[in-house]
């Protein structure tokens, strides 16, 4: 084993504190990089999941009869209606025709798209205009305060 | 046992009761003995009427005296008294009530009311009665895909005489309008199969069937595309087009050949629909070069928010949120050129700058995405420096201790 | 500070007879030669391993392991939890990384003929390790649920079929049922987190033990060399001169895998829908393509075997030689026994780049 360093302590001294503090430092920075997004990461975020099966579209009493929501389910717009008589009913807010967005009409009781005026019944089916297809059809039921939506089996 | 054999032989179908007119006709040759074969097929056998039933006679009666005036036969009627002679039953309410009271019994009268009608009470026979097109001894329900009035089939069976030039040589009509139907967006729908396409028919009626009058096109298109024609009686063009004694929407649609429109259809270019009335420094023009510039300049913005989601897509970013909210840009540029209809600029750009506003946050979105993006490559960065530093300072490391230990 | 340290030691010394380890780690030598870049291969494989349990530990944090949410947590992840894309990224890429070093490992040891007596066991253990690794591919790969992932799998696991007498029973054993369901789904979650995990870390503890006990072996080569006086035996300490050279490897790994992960982040796809039709073009993760191009090119039937039967028929004999090279090279040596099976590996190694591209050529 050669001695170079313990005959001349003085000279390699400072040399020694400089790699190992260059070499402290960069492991303790890389480390501190790799632990920063790991303890972000464990902190979960403020958005609580909803997953693109079911989704919590309203609360018990705020949809008035008669009146309807537009809601985020999963990528896509859905639509929950309040019928007259209180029931809740909630389909795919994508016109089967060319995909704009359909709305409620309290007066006619029917879903209407404002684009080509196709007209879906409360069944989802498409019954005058240019839609080809009926609506998807989900689920709407109470949970507790909610009203949850989600995708029929 | 002669009778018994004689039964089999001469009565082949079982028949309800025995009908002298199947047999007799069957039994002999060419187009006397088609009606016998082609008549099982026929919607009016399965509802139990017999050849006695339309022609008269006595079907019982196995000699030539069935077949006597006497016995109340009316023959192969004329083809200037086919309409009266299907309407004997067809316009009996009471008598069709018995067998499908669902089914109208106007057809008479509105074929009367029809230039088929008229020009055949003047003796044409050239024109279309009731057999022309839903055939005769074998005729099926119009909603049968077999029958030549089946929606599918009824451009085809107008066309069997429409279309051929030398039969209508003589009414001073075109004998195109089977080929321009063709090539439109309506004849493709209703071979895709969606039988509520318009054909024939449904413009021009069909045991009435006349063309609709001048004032009549918008109606007539319209209830179908209800939007349009709304919009289009409250817009300048209306009034215009009625002083001037044109049609709606066949100026710039065509009434036959109607293809998809086309966005560059609208404007003051050449080749436009605009320019082939409207000329610079008329109302008309502006409104169009307005119309045409908001559409282009939303579609323009909506293009430009799709590259920049789908840059932002592929770079692995997740824009799912910002692209559903970007169709709804393009639902106001559908209703926008549906709004076209009204040819106010102002209402256009109602819809385009809404239409815009959406784009542009969508465009946002996909810019903060891509910043978003960035950011982590700045991170990335940040994190090699220090790996490298740390690498350096291990190389360094490394030969100290090697020297150290002489290894 | 160096006191402190001393204290520290001489205190669990006392209670873990850890005073033996250090020493025995101070005296463990890794022997330096022109092939000693391939003994830094099985470390790294290790230090990926261990990346792979930390950030795998941090995705069941947010996982879901069904087939109606397992898709919608994944997106998720990626999307709304802070750095959840490193971490998934890193995983997807880190598995590849992974693999790729464990067959460098493998090759690598068999053509230094490292499994010569007495590293017998050492090789079978290994070899074990090395399809326990390829468990975790196949079964991590499905848990993103996504349409090409759902396809893989259902090609993968029908191959189970053509195994002789148990073919059906261990299909549905894999799948959970006849077909590719949520069902599968969990079951290869359960493989993935549970079972394997539990076998990888024993048969670890049994490779890392026969290592260190063991020692490292040098090279046919290099003993002859030695042996015939035309050079000198060269080694050095463990720790720390190669153990810094391994975490230099290994830093420069994590450097690629962050890379990776920023610039090529790993695809999510589109959600599985079992009743939609497969997308042309469906293989596998390119560590099976050779299995799968194999297949593919041979006849449905051969004499009378089936096709498919033939072809794992095959694989299973060629693995079991493959592990049993220990005994069948047993002098290994360098005798005409000896460079027919490095003759062999190299033939293994063209066969599985040859067949891989031509999968890729599609």
């Amino acid at each position: 084993m050669k001695n170079l360093g313990r005959e001349e302590p003085q000279e390699v001294q400072p040399d020694r504190r400089w790699i190992d503090l260059l070499l402290a430092t960069g492991v303790l920075a890389s480390i501190a990089s790799f632990l920063y997004p790991a303890l972000r990461y464990i902190i979960p975020p403020a958005v609580s999941e909803s997953t693109s099966r079911s989704v919590v579209a309203t609360r018990v009493g705020e949809l008035k009869n008669n009146t309807s929501k537009v809601f985020k389910f999963g990528s896509e717009p859905a639509i929950l209606i309040r019928t007259a008589d209180g029931q809740y009913k909630a389909f795919s807010a994508v016109c089967t025709h060319l995909s704009c967005t359909v709305q409620y009409r309290g007066d006619t009781r029917q879903i209407w798209c404002p684009c080509h005026n196709g007209i879906y019944d409360l069944n989802g089916r498409n019954v005058s205009g240019p839609p080809p297809r009926p609506l998807t059809a989900y689920e709407a039921h109470v949970q507790g305060e909610d009203i949850v939506v989600t995708r029929s089996a | 046992m002669i009778p018994l054999v004689a039964w089999t032989i001469c009565a082949p179908v079982p028949v309800r009761a025995q009908d002298s007119c199947v047999t007799c006709h069957a039994a002999l040759e060419g187009s006397l003995a088609e009606p016998a074969k082609l008549y099982d097929g026929d919607v009016h056998h399965s509802a139990g009427l017999g050849c006695a039933d339309c022609h008269g006679g006595n079907p019982k009666d196995e000699s030539m005296n069935a077949m006597s005036p006497a016995q109340g036969f009316r023959g192969a009627p004329k083809k200037t008294q086919i309409p009266e002679f299907c309407a004997r039953c067809h316009s009996n309410a009471a008598f069709m009530r018995r067998f499908n009271p669902k089914l109208r019994t106007d057809q008479l009268s509105e074929y009367l009311t029809s230039v088929h009608g008229k020009r055949l009470k003047q003796g044409d026979t050239k024109v279309a009665a009731c057999v022309d097109c839903h055939s005769v001894h074998n005729i099926l329900t119009v909603s049968d895909p077999r029958a030549a009035v089946y929606p599918l089939n009824v451009a085809n069976t107008c066309a069997r005489c429409h279309a051929d030039a030398g039969h209508m040589k003589g009414y001073n009509i075109p004998a195109n309008q089977f080929a321009l139907y063709s090539e439109s967006v309506h004849a493709k729908a209703l071979a895709g199969g969606d039988t509520s396409a318009p054909t024939c028919t449904t413009c021009h009626g069909n045991h009435g069937a006349t063309p609709p009058g001048v004032t009549s096109v918008p109606n007539v298109c319209g209830t179908c595309h209800a939007f349009n024609q709304q919009l289009f009686e409250k817009s300048p063009h209306q009034a215009a087009f009625t002083k001037m004694g044109l049609p709606g929407c066949v100026q710039c649609h065509s009434n036959h050949e109607i293809v998809k429109p086309a966005d560059d259809w609208v404007g003051v270019g050449e080749g436009t629909t605009c320019v082939r009335c409207h000329a610079k420094g008329d109302p008309g023009y502006a409104a169009a070069q307005q119309m045409a510039g908001d559409i282009a300049s939303l579609k323009t913005d909506y293009e430009r928010a799709e590259e920049v989601l789908g840059t932002a897509e592929r770079s692995g970013m997740e824009v799912s949120s910002a692209k559903m909210e970007l169709t709804d840009a393009n639902g106001q540029l559908i209703k926008a050129r549906v709004n076209v209809h009204s040819f106010n600029p102002a209402e256009v750009r109602k819809l385009t700058d809404e239409g815009k506003k959406i784009s542009r946050q969508a465009y946002l979105s996909g810019v903060g995405a891509l910043k978003e993006r960035d950011y982590r490559r700045k991170g990335l960065g940040v994190a090699l420096v220090f790996i490298i530093l740390a690498i350096s300072g291990l190389c360094l490391k490394i030969r100290q201790i090697d020297s150290r230990t002489g290894g | 500070m160096a006191g402190l340290h001393r204290r520290v030691l001489d205190w669990l010394d006392e209670r873990f007879g850890a005073g033996s380890i250090e020493e025995f780690l101070r005296h463990k030598t890794v022997p330096v030669n022109r092939h000693t870049i391939w003994f830094y291969f099985g470390g790294m494989t290790l230090f990926l391993f261990v990346i792979q349990v930390l950030t795998g530990i941090l995705l069941l944090l947010y996982y879901r392991p069904t087939a109606n949410d397992a898709f919608e947590s994944v997106q998720y992840l990626v999307t709304q939890v802070k750095f959840g894309w490193l971490i998934r990224s890193v995983h997807s890429w880190s598995a590849n990384l992974m693999i790729f070093t464990a067959f460098i490992h493998m090759f690598s040891v068999y053509f230094l003929k490292a499994y010569r007596k007495p590293r017998e066991l050492t090789w079978i253990s290994g070899m074990l390790l090395f399809f326990i690794v390829l468990g975790f591919g196949f079964s991590g790969y499905l848990l993103p649920w996504n349409t090409l992932a759902f396809f893989a799998t259902k090609v993968g696991t029908d191959m189970a079929r053509f195994a002789p007498f148990i073919g059906e029973w261990v299909l549905v054993f894999l799948r959970g049922g006849p077909e590719v369901t949520g069902a599968t789904l969990t079951r290869f979650f359960g493989f993935h987190v549970a079972v394997l995990p539990g076998l990888a870390t024993l048969l670890l503890a049994v490779h890392l033990l026969l290592v260190q006990r063991l020692g490292m072996s040098v090279p046919p080569d290099v003993e002859r060399a030695i042996a015939e006086g035309r050079g000198k035996p060269r080694w050095m300490p463990f720790f720390p001169n190669f153990l810094l050279r391994d975490i230099i490897g290994w830093y420069a790994a994590l450097g690629v895998l962050g890379a990776l992960a920023a610039i090529f982040p790993w695809e999510l796809g589109t959600k599985a829908d079992p009743f939609g039709s497969a997308p042309a073009g469906i293989r596998p993760e390119w560590y099976f393509l050779f299995m799968f191009e194999t297949l593919k090119l041979l006849p449905g039937k051969m004499l009378f075997i089936d096709g498919e039967l033939a072809g794992l028929m095959l694989f299973g004999l060629a693995g079991a030689l493959w592990v049993a090279v220990p005994f069948l090279d047993y002098k290994a040596g360098f005798s005409r026994v000896t460079r027919f099976f490095t003759g062999l590996g190299v033939f293994a190694i063209g066969y599985i780049l040859a067949m891989s591209a031509l999968a890729l050529r599609g």
